[in-house]
């Protein structure tokens, strides 16, 4: 029965030592993200960026309804009050000349459903919904596939 | 009478010496003065000169610092004149006694705030860019040639609009490319925007 006891001391000691290691080793309370840990009072270094695709075919979508990506760079196109880059080629004005993809209907219409004669104000910036795509792997495993009726088989 | 008479002629009949010495002076004279003027011309055609305005400095360059012609990957700078002001001599002339009404825009203070800026913007993009259409977009030419665009190197969209509007010569650089090196005005009703 002694033996037992001094087992379980001796068990509970190394382990609230190993705890108390643990926590001088990181102050960040033992949490890791999926970059790496970093100690609360280091600023961690950034990852290098990565570079955004060139000119390439439309990207298919996975699911019906989602926004379609961004298949080209966009550095520079502004959208903003006084202007809007990427409807100078997917505006319907310009989507049969430039040869881009049109803007579907849905957004002429308010949250309500009715139809605008223009652009309403909630759908006018692109890349709340539309984004372009760089050459980066995922950071977990990922095995998410297209709805039926977008595979091809 | 007499006296006058002795001016005139000295005047009339100089002597070998003093022709030498007039002409001497005056090549001397034309050397600084030429000299003087293109260095002058010259330091007014830099970066520093331009931004030495805070109208320029804080609105103009400030915008331009995040576009492709101060930073891109090989380093290579288009300053302000690269673009503003013509190289050759005539037009470079031409364009240099027009920027004397800038000279008075600083001086009266037209746009020495922020929100005059603003204000004022887009009748100066469109001047700079009527100007740009009617000189078929020379100053973008002065690098970016037409005639050793590779492209096989160029974007998908890139060929597609060079190959056509900018060949034949229906389109000029600045037609699309407005905004590249600083912020809009309102583009409503400007061809080709939203």
């Amino acid at each position: 029965m002694n033996k037992l006891i001094v087992a379980v001391l001796i068990f509970g000691l190394t382990g609230s030592v190993n705890a108390l290691s643990e926590g001088v080793k990181s102050n960040n309370g033992g949490v890791e993200s999926l970059r790496g840990s970093a100690e609360l009072d280091v600023t961690r270094g950034a990852d290098k960026l990565k570079r955004v695709l060139k000119d390439r075919e439309p990207i298919d979508r996975n699911y019906v309804h989602q926004p379609p990506v961004v298949p080209h760079q966009i550095r520079g196109y502004r959208i903003d009050l006084n202007s809007n880059k990427c409807l100078s080629c997917h505006g319907w004005k310009y989507a049969r000349e430039t040869g881009a993809t049109k803007i579907s209907p849905t957004h002429f219409e308010t949250r309500d459903g009715m139809t605008l004669s223009d652009v309403s104000p909630r759908r006018y910036f692109c890349l709340q919904c539309h984004v372009p795509q760089v050459d980066g792997k995922p950071l977990v495993e990922n095995e998410f596939k297209a709805v039926d009726s977008l595979t091809q088989y | 009478m007499k006296f006058i008479k002795n001016i005139w002629q000295a005047l009339s009949t100089p002597s070998k010496a003093g022709v030498g010495l007039v002409l001497a002076l005056g090549f001397a004279g034309g050397v600084i003065f030429w000299g003087g003027f293109n260095t002058a011309l010259s330091l007014t055609n830099t970066e520093e000169f331009c931004i030495g305005c805070h109208e320029m400095n804080d609105n103009v360059y400030q915008e331009y610092r995040e576009t492709i012609h101060y930073a891109n990957r090989s380093g290579v700078r288009a300053t302000c004149p690269d673009c503003h002001v013509p190289k050759d001599w005539t037009h470079k002339i031409i364009r240099k006694i027009a920027a004397s009404k800038e000279v008075w825009g600083m001086l009266t203070g037209i746009i020495d705030t922020r929100e005059k800026f603003v204000a004022h913007r887009k009748s100066m993009a469109m001047r700079e860019w009527k100007r740009m259409k009617d000189n078929d977009s020379r100053e973008c030419r002065n690098c970016h040639n037409f005639e050793y665009m590779d492209f096989s190197e160029q974007g998908s969209r890139s060929v597609k609009m060079h190959s056509s509007a900018l060949a034949s010569g229906k389109k000029t650089c600045i037609d699309c490319h407005k905004g590249i090196a600083h912020e809009l005005p309102d583009m409503k009703g400007v061809p080709g925007w939203h």
